[in-house]
């Protein structure tokens, strides 16, 4: 024979039993989550990690015409010194039709949004498709259609301007946030 | 198939521990007495050979992280040191590296089986779900375990891959960035799938126990497709009958495993995972192991953007859904019959879809460039239309053949009853 004091729905209303039960199992939940987020959070990017994350390059070092990649972050990043030629192409390009529409003024723009150095373009080495490194004009393997930048992996074709033109990649190349700290002297990641 | 147990304590100790934990009554009920259907043919014993590689890969594995250093500036070197100076360092790895290979090649000749001779419908639902859970857990285990060399094809399958991931609507780059631990994929990253790597054989472990739990309520399936009605005139014990014929069958197929470890170890695999990784440059050519590609070429299928699902997170999902698919085929699949033997119209679908599965796998393969983009998505479409259109619509639409009455009739057919094998269109419902 159940006591009727077991019982949980008590004629009467609730029970001090049915306050224990609904304590517990909240504590159970909370206390739950609670072991469970460390478990989780660990895994994301470590405080020296984080610590890494940002580096200086001298621009200087870059011939018009030319581009090195730098390591930043553990993948390396495009730092393109643009011609005058390629510059006013990728501002004709402000017109044609993108699939991610940004004027090339924008591509140029220091972190805190005041204009960087039209010529110095900085973008992640990273084709917004799956992260391949597109080739650049002039580089061997370049079968672009748009005078920037072309990723072998699955045809993805970029202007002078970084911007996606043709191909699976959704994206324009990623602009990293970056700051000048003097004339030439370039801080990426802030 | 449980039924009640046959097992007859013998020893005083036997007895002993019959009464506290039955577990040599467990082991006798499903490797000895375990009632199996007579006709069963080679196409069931891959079960027992994947059991085999289960095993092979967990202990070349052991042996090989008594080896391997999981950090980026070691882990390439420590596998040429566990290729040259480890005694027989050589021989383990080309077995785990060719048993993976193997092991693939095995599941789906077992999927396939399956999906041939109906095993997945009633009552073998569960069992064919914790089968797709396997294959699913397979995956991801070789995913990871091809990181681990750290060479180039390792850094960059695992970045593309991972990549994709960033596809998810909303959450998708903060789920990458917390699978890499880091801004890109660097030491974190391969120290994570390291211990994943180690951990997952073992959940295979544990559901493919599950699965041979699943397997042993209702029993074995059989090429009639027809459930066993007599226990004492269709079955005969797992042991010695089938231990011996899986036995045989593991033995031959071991051969062939042997001839690739000792003399193509690298036939399967792709010769730039013999080029340290470099973050700095991308391979010309980025192909997954062979046993990924149809899945890859299903990836890549969908560069178009489908409505506005966006072509990146359209092919993730294809892919996902690819394997996933699998889980609804039970319910699909709308024909009464099981085995493909007795449908007409299933059996050329099946081999229709088998044919389309290797042809994605060329896909994959090639450069994605015409003609084979065209021809990766017109197969990617034929690979969902066998399950969304052709089960659905075949279960209804065809008359299969009359299937044996039962399996001794399929064995012993009586001349005088009809059925048993003749093709007497009858519409069975
Ligand atoms: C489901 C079973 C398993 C599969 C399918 C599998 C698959 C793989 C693959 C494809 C590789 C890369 C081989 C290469 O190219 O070198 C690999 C490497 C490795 N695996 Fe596994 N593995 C399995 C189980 C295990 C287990 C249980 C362990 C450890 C206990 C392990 C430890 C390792 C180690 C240390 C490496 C790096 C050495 C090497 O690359 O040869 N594996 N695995
Ligand atoms: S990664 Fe660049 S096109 Fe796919």
């Amino acid at each position: 024979m159940s006591d009727t004091s077991l019982n949980s729905t008590h004629e009467d209303g609730p029970t001090r039993r049915d306050m224990i039960h609904v304590a517990t199992g909240a504590m159970m939940v909370g206390g739950g989550a609670m072991v469970a987020w460390p478990l989780v959070h660990q895994m994301n990017p470590a405080a020296d990690t984080l610590a890494m994350a940002s580096i200086e390059f001298d621009l200087a070092t870059v011939p018009e015409g030319s581009q090195v990649k730098v390591m930043w972050r553990g993948s390396p990043v495009f730092i393109r010194h643009r011609t005058a030629a390629e510059i006013e192409q990728a501002n004709k390009d402000d017109t044609a039709t993108l699939r991610d529409p940004e004027a090339n003024a924008n591509r140029t723009k220091q972190a805190d949004g005041s204009d960087g150095k039209a010529q110095y373009l900085i973008m992640e080495a990273s084709c917004t498709h799956a992260g391949c490194i597109p080739v650049g004009v002039g580089e061997n393997g370049y079968l672009g259609a748009f005078g920037g930048w072309f990723c072998p992996c699955h045809g993805s074709h970029y202007d002078t301007a970084g911007r996606i033109r043709q191909g699976p990649a959704p994206l324009n190349l990623i602009v990293p946030k970056y700051v000048y700290l003097s004339d030439t002297v370039v801080k990426i990641g802030v | 198939m449980s039924g009640p147990s046959k097992y007859i304590p013998q020893s005083g100790f036997e007895k002993w521990l019959d009464k506290r934990l039955p577990i040599i009554r467990f082991a006798n009920d499903t490797l000895i007495d375990f009632p199996t259907p007579k006709n069963l043919n080679y196409w069931w014993t891959f079960g027992g050979i994947l059991a085999i590689f289960l095993i092979l890969q967990i202990l070349t594995g052991i042996v090989l992280a008594m080896h391997y250093v999981a950090h980026v500036d070691f882990a390439f070197a420590s596998i040429a040191h566990i290729m040259r100076d480890v005694n027989y360092g050589w021989l383990l790895r080309n077995m785990h590296m060719v048993g993976a290979s193997f092991f693939f090649f095995a599941v789906y000749v077992h999927i396939f089986r399956g999906l041939y001779y109906g095993s997945y419908k009633e009552p073998r639902e569960v069992l064919w779900g914790l089968g797709v859970i396997i294959f699913l857990l397979m995956v991801m285990t070789a995913f990871m375990g091809y990181v681990l060399p750290w060479g180039q094809m390792s850094f960059w399958a695992a970045k593309v891959i991972t990549n994709l991931i960033g596809g998810i609507p909303f959450i998708g780059e903060t789920i990458v960035t917390w699978l890499w631990g880091g801004f890109s994929v660097g030491q974190p990253t391969l120290n994570r799938f390291y211990s994943l790597h180690y951990l997952l054989p073992f959940v295979i472990l544990g559901v493919v126990i599950l699965h041979v739990w699943a397997l042993h309520v209702p029993g074995n399936n059989n090429p009639t497709g027809v459930e066993v009605q007599d226990v004492e005139k269709e079955t005969v014990p797992f042991h010695p009958y089938y231990t011996v014929k899986d036995g045989f069958a593991i033995v031959v197929f071991l051969m062939v495993y042997a001839w690739f470890v000792f003399y193509g170890p690298d036939l399967l695999g792709h010769p730039d995972n013999y080029i340290p990784a470099n973050p700095q440059v991308t391979p010309a050519h980025i192909v997954p192991e062979w046993y990924f590609l149809p899945f890859y070429a299903i990836l890549r299928a969908i560069d178009f953007d489908i409505f506005i699902i966006p072509a990146k997170f359209g092919g993730l999902a294809a892919m996902l859904g690819s394997i996933l698919i699998l889980l609804a085929v039970p319910w699909l699949d709308t024909s009464k019959i099981k085995s493909m033997r007795y449908r007409p119209w299933g059996r050329i679908a099946w081999f229709v879809f088998l044919a389309n599965f290797i042809l994605l796998g060329v896909c994959g393969f090639m450069p994605a460039e015409p003609p084979w983009t065209y021809i990766a998505k017109a197969a990617t479409f034929v690979y969902f239309a066998y399950f969304l259109i052709v089960l659905p619509a075949l279960g209804v639409i065809e008359s299969p053949d009359m299937p044996p009455k039962s399996i001794a009739d399929s064995i012993h057919p009586k001349a005088d009853k009809s059925g048993a094998g003749n093709p007497v269109n009858v519409v069975v419902k």
